[in-house]
C-alpha cells in the first residue's frame, strides 16, 4: 500500500492582487485611527515567504489608556443608551458588510497568517461574519435569555486574541460583547493584526458609534496594559495557559470578570468498529487544520489496539499526499507556520521527541525555500508520560498510542491538566453519548472534529479555561448578573 | 455526671480525630469554654481531597432523582436533630428566636435545594441548532471536587447554602468549617452519615482557616473553591494559590439568611458545560432539524 503519491499538482494561486495594503498601520481609537503614543511600529512580515507586509503600531499603556477611555465614553455616552434592537442592527449591518469583504478578508487572513486560502475562505471568515449574524439576533432579546434575572452589562470589555484564527477569535470576543451592550477594546495577536485593522474599517462603514470599538495593536505588553487598566470591566483572553494565569493572576483584587479560552492536548479516540477511512480522514482534520495551530487540536490519537496497525498504515498513505506549501494555492493542505518563533518551538518539539525515543514518521513532500513550514509529523511508542504526549506543541504533530478497553482509553484520556475537546470514533450511538459522559472536555466530537458553529458553546474544562464562547452560555461571559 | 461529647471530624464517611492530635478550645459568645474541636492539619486536608475525589465520580453517577432523595433525607434528618442543633446554638449564645431561625432556614434550604437535582439541567442545558448535520447539545456537569471555606459568621446556615449547591450539582466537597463555631459542622456530619450521603462525599474538617486553606487553594486535583465573607486578604491570597491549576473560585457576600442567597446561580456556579456533537445521518427525502 505504501506508494510515493507526490503529485506535481498545477499551482492553482488566489491572487493576491485586489490586497492594498497600507505601508503603515496606526491604532484605531475612538472611530478615527491615531499614531501612537508610543512613537513604536513593528514590522510584519508574511510567514509564507517572510516578505516585509506592512509596519504596524505598538501601542504602549498611555495608547491603551487613551483606547479605554475612548470605550468608556462610549460606553456611558452613547451605548449603553441604545435599545437592544438598535445594537443589534449595528451588529446586522457589521456581519453584512463583512460577507461582502469576504475574499479580501480570506486574503488578506492567509497573507498575515499562512493558513491554507481554502480553509480561510470556507472556514474562517463565514464563520466570523456567522457568528456576528448570531448575536446580532440576541441584542435584543436578553432578558428572555436569563428569565427572572435582570442582567446587564458590564461596561467596557478588554480583549486579547490569538494570532491562530485572528477574525474568528475577534468575532468569538466582539460581537457577544456588543450584542450584550458593552463596548471593547481589543489587542490582537502581534502577528496576525491585519484583519482586525480591516475590521476597524468595516466598523467605520457601518456608521459604529465613535469608540464602541477600539483596536490597539501590539506585542504582549500592550496586552498586559490592558488587562491592568483600572477602568476595563470585563477580560475576555484566547491563547496559551501560562499567560491565561498570569491574567487570572492580575486580575485578582480588581472587580474584573474574566474568561479564558487556553491550551489543550486533546484526545482523539478511534474504536475498533469506527468507520476507519472516515476516521483517518478525521485524525488528518484534527491535528493538521490549520497547522495545528488549534486549541482544540486533535493532538494525542488513541486507537485501539486491534486496528492500530491499518489505521497507522492508512495514515502514513494519507500523509504522502498532503499538500504544504504556498496558503495562496487552492492546493494546499498545510500553510506557513505561523512565525520562526512558533517553528522553533514546534522543531525544539520534535527534537525532543526523538531524544524521548519515539518513532517518528514524516512524508517525503519537499518544503519552500523560503519562509515557515513543518511537514506533517506521526510520533508512535511514546510514553503516556513523555512530554510530547503532555504538552500543547501548537503544530502538525500528532502522537499515537493504543489502548484495548474502553475504562483504560478514557483513563489515558482524561490524564491530562487539559480539557479543552476530545474525538469519538465509533459507529455506534450509545458508545458515543457513553464516552462522552466519561471525557472530561468542553467539546465532544463524535466521528467528526474541528467542527465549530455560532450556536455551539465551546470552552474548556480544569487548565484549559473557563467560560464559554458561543451559543445561549457565551451570553454568560459578557452580562453582570443580580448575584 | 453529663456525658460530653468529642467534636471530631469527618472524613471518607467515618470520624477520625486529627492526625495532628491537636484540638481547639470552643468559646461561647461570653467566653465560657463549651468543647473541644479537633484542629485539622494540612495531611487531614490532603487526606480528605484524596477521599473526595474517589467519591466524586459515582455520586455523580446516581440518578438525579436519587440524588434528590439523599438531599431531602438531609432535610428530614436534620428536622429529626432539630433539638440538638438548638442546643448547641444556644449554648455558643444565640438566643431561642435566632437559633430556631436559623435552624428552621438551613432544613428549608435542604429541600429546596433537593428539588434541583433533576431539574437544573433542563434549564442550564441547551440544544444548539447547528449548521451541519448534527445533534449539538450543551449539559451540565459537575466540576469535581469543590474546597469549601464555610461562612464563618453562622454557625449552619451559612454552611448549609454553600455546600448543598455544590453537592446537589454531583460535586463532592471538603469544607473547613467556621473556626470560631464548628460545632454545628460536625454535628451535621452525624446528619449526613445517617442520610445516606455515601462516605466520602462531604468531608467536614475543622481548625484554622489560615493552616489549612492554602492546601486546599493550591491542592491540584480540587477544581474549585467555593468562599464565603472572608478578609479580603484571605480571599486574595487564596485566589492566588489558585491559579496553579486554574480553579474556579467563587466569593460570596451575601447575607445568607436573605431568600435570595439560594437559587440556580448558586448551582451553576460549580458547573461546567460540555457540548457534544453527534452525528445525524441523512435521509433522502427526510426533513427535519433540531
Amino acid at each position: 500500500m505504501m506508494s510515493q503519491t507526490n503529485w506535481n499538482l498545477e499551482p492553482s494561486m488566489e491572487s493576491a492582487a485586489q490586497i492594498q495594503l497600507q505601508a503603515q498601520y496606526e491604532l484605531f481609537i475612538d472611530g478615527k485611527w491615531q499614531a501612537p503614543l508610543s512613537n513604536t511600529y513593528y514590522d510584519n512580515v508574511n510567514p509564507a515567504d517572510e516578505s516585509h507586509l506592512a509596519r504596524i503600531a505598538w501601542s504602549n499603556a498611555a495608547d491603551v489608556d487613551l483606547a479605554v477611555r475612548a470605550a468608556r465614553s462610549a460606553y456611558e455616552n452613547v451605548w449603553s443608551k441604545l435599545s437592544g434592537a438598535e445594537r443589534g442592527k449595528y451588529l446586522f449591518r457589521i456581519a453584512r458588510l463583512m460577507q461582502e469583504k469576504a475574499k479580501e478578508l480570506a486574503i488578506l487572513e492567509t497573507l498575515d497568517g499562512g493558513k491554507p486560502i481554502r480553509e480561510s475562505r470556507d472556514i474562517d471568515i463565514p464563520l466570523a461574519c456567522n457568528h456576528f449574524f448570531y448575536y446580532a439576533g440576541w441584542a435584543d432579546k436578553l432578558q428572555e435569555a436569563f428569565p427572572g434575572q435582570q442582567v446587564a452589562a458590564l461596561g467596557v470589555a478588554g480583549q486579547i486574541t490569538p494570532w491562530n484564527f485572528p477574525l474568528l477569535m475577534l468575532a468569538w470576543k466582539v460581537a457577544p460583547a456588543l450584542a450584550c451592550g458593552n463596548t471593547v477594546v481589543l489587542k490582537p495577536a502581534e502577528t496576525t493584526s491585519l484583519t482586525a485593522l480591516k475590521f476597524a474599517e468595516i466598523c467605520q462603514e457601518a456608521g459604529l458609534p465613535a469608540g464602541v470599538v477600539n483596536i490597539v495593536t501590539g506585542y504582549g505588553d500592550s496586552g498586559a496594559a490592558l488587562v491592568a487598566h483600572p477602568d476595563v470591566n470585563k477580560i475576555a483572553f484566547t491563547g496559551s495557559t501560562a499567560v491565561g494565569k498570569q491574567i487570572q493572576k492580575a486580575c485578582i483584587a480588581t472587580n474584573k470578570k474574566l474568561t479564558l479560552e487556553l491550551g489543550g492536548k486533546s484526545a482523539n479516540i478511534i474504536l475498533e468498529d469506527a468507520p476507519i477511512d472516515q476516521a483517518v480522514e478525521g485524525v488528518i482534520n484534527s491535528i493538521f487544520f490549520n497547522q495545528g495551530h488549534v486549541c482544540c487540536a486533535g493532538s494525542r490519537l488513541f486507537v485501539q489496539e486491534s486496528i492500530a496497525e491499518r489505521v497507522l498504515e492508512k495514515l502514513k498513505f494519507r500523509l504522502q499526499s498532503i499538500y504544504v506549501g504556498n496558503p495562496l494555492d487552492k492546493n494546499t493542505d498545510i500553510g506557513a507556520i505561523n512565525s520562526k518563533k512558533q517553528l522553533e518551538t514546534i522543531e525544539r518539539y520534535i527534537q525532543l521527541g526523538l531524544e524521548e525515543g519515539a518513532e517518528i514518521y514524516q512524508p517525503t513532500c519537499e518544503l519552500p525555500s523560503a519562509g515557515y513550514y513543518c511537514k506533517p509529523t506521526l510520533f508512535t511508542d511514546v510514553a503516556q508520560s513523555a512530554r510530547i504526549v503532555q504538552e500543547e506543541i501548537f503544530g502538525p504533530v500528532l502522537t499515537i498510542q493504543t489502548f484495548r478497553t474502553m475504562e483504560e482509553v478514557v483513563q489515558k484520556a482524561n490524564n491530562t491538566p487539559y480539557g479543552l475537546a476530545a474525538g469519538v470514533w465509533t459507529d455506534k450511538g450509545a458508545r458515543i453519548f457513553g464516552l462522552s459522559q466519561q471525557l472530561k472536555a468542553g467539546v465532544i466530537w463524535a466521528n467528526t472534529y474541528n467542527k465549530f458553529d455560532p450556536a455551539s458553546p465551546f470552552g474548556g474544562y480544569k487548565e484549559s479555561g473557563f467560560g464559554r464562547e458561543g451559543g445561549l452560555h457565551g451570553l454568560r461571559a459578557y452580562l453582570k448578573f443580580p448575584n | 455526671m453529663e456525658v460530653l461529647k468529642t467534636y471530631k471530624l469527618y472524613i471518607g464517611g467515618q470520624f477520625p480525630r486529627t492526625e495532628s492530635g491537636r484540638s481547639y478550645a470552643v468559646l461561647s459568645q461570653s467566653g465560657q469554654h463549651i468543647a473541644n474541636a479537633c484542629q485539622g492539619s494540612k495531611k487531614d486536608i490532603r487526606n480528605a481531597v484524596q477521599v473526595a475525589r474517589k467519591a466524586q465520580a459515582s455520586w455523580a453517577a446516581k440518578t438525579a432523582f436519587n440524588r434528590s432523595q439523599i438531599i431531602y433525607r438531609i432535610a428530614e434528618m436534620l428536622e429529626a436533630r432539630k433539638g440538638q442543633f438548638l442546643e448547641e446554638l444556644q449554648a455558643l449564645g444565640f438566643d431561642l428566636k435566632s437559633a430556631t431561625q436559623e435552624v428552621e432556614t438551613s432544613i428549608d434550604r435542604c429541600v429546596y435545594y433537593a428539588g434541583w437535582a433533576d431539574k437544573y439541567q433542563a434549564l442550564l442545558g441547551t440544544v444548539n441548532p447547528v449548521a451541519s448535520s448534527h445533534f449539538n447539545f450543551s449539559v451540565p456537569e459537575a466540576m469535581g471536587v469543590v474546597g469549601v471555606v464555610a461562612c464563618q459568621q453562622t454557625a449552619l446556615l451559612g454552611f448549609i447554602s454553600q455546600v448543598l449547591p455544590a453537592l446537589i450539582g454531583g460535586n463532592s466537597v471538603v469544607v473547613i468549617a467556621n473556626q470560631k463555631l464548628p460545632l454545628c459542622a460536625i454535628t451535621f456530619a452525624e446528619v449526613l452519615a445517617t442520610s445516606d450521603v455515601p462516605g466520602g462525599v462531604v468531608n467536614i474538617l475543622t481548625g484554622s482557616v489560615e493552616e489549612m486553606l492554602p492546601t486546599l487553594s493550591g491542592h491540584m486535583d480540587v477544581n474549585a473553591l467555593s468562599l464565603a465573607q472572608l478578609d479580603i486578604a484571605i480571599v486574595e491570597k487564596a485566589q492566588t494559590e489558585a491559579v496553579e491549576n486554574l480553579k474556579r473560585v467563587m466569593s460570596y457576600s451575601i447575607d445568607f439568611s436573605q431568600s435570595r442567597a439560594q437559587g440556580l446561580s448558586y448551582i451553576s456556579d460549580f458547573q461546567e458545560i460540555k457540548t457534544t456533537w453527534h452525528p445525524i445521518e441523512q435521509i433522502a427525502g427526510g426533513a427535519g432539524g433540531y
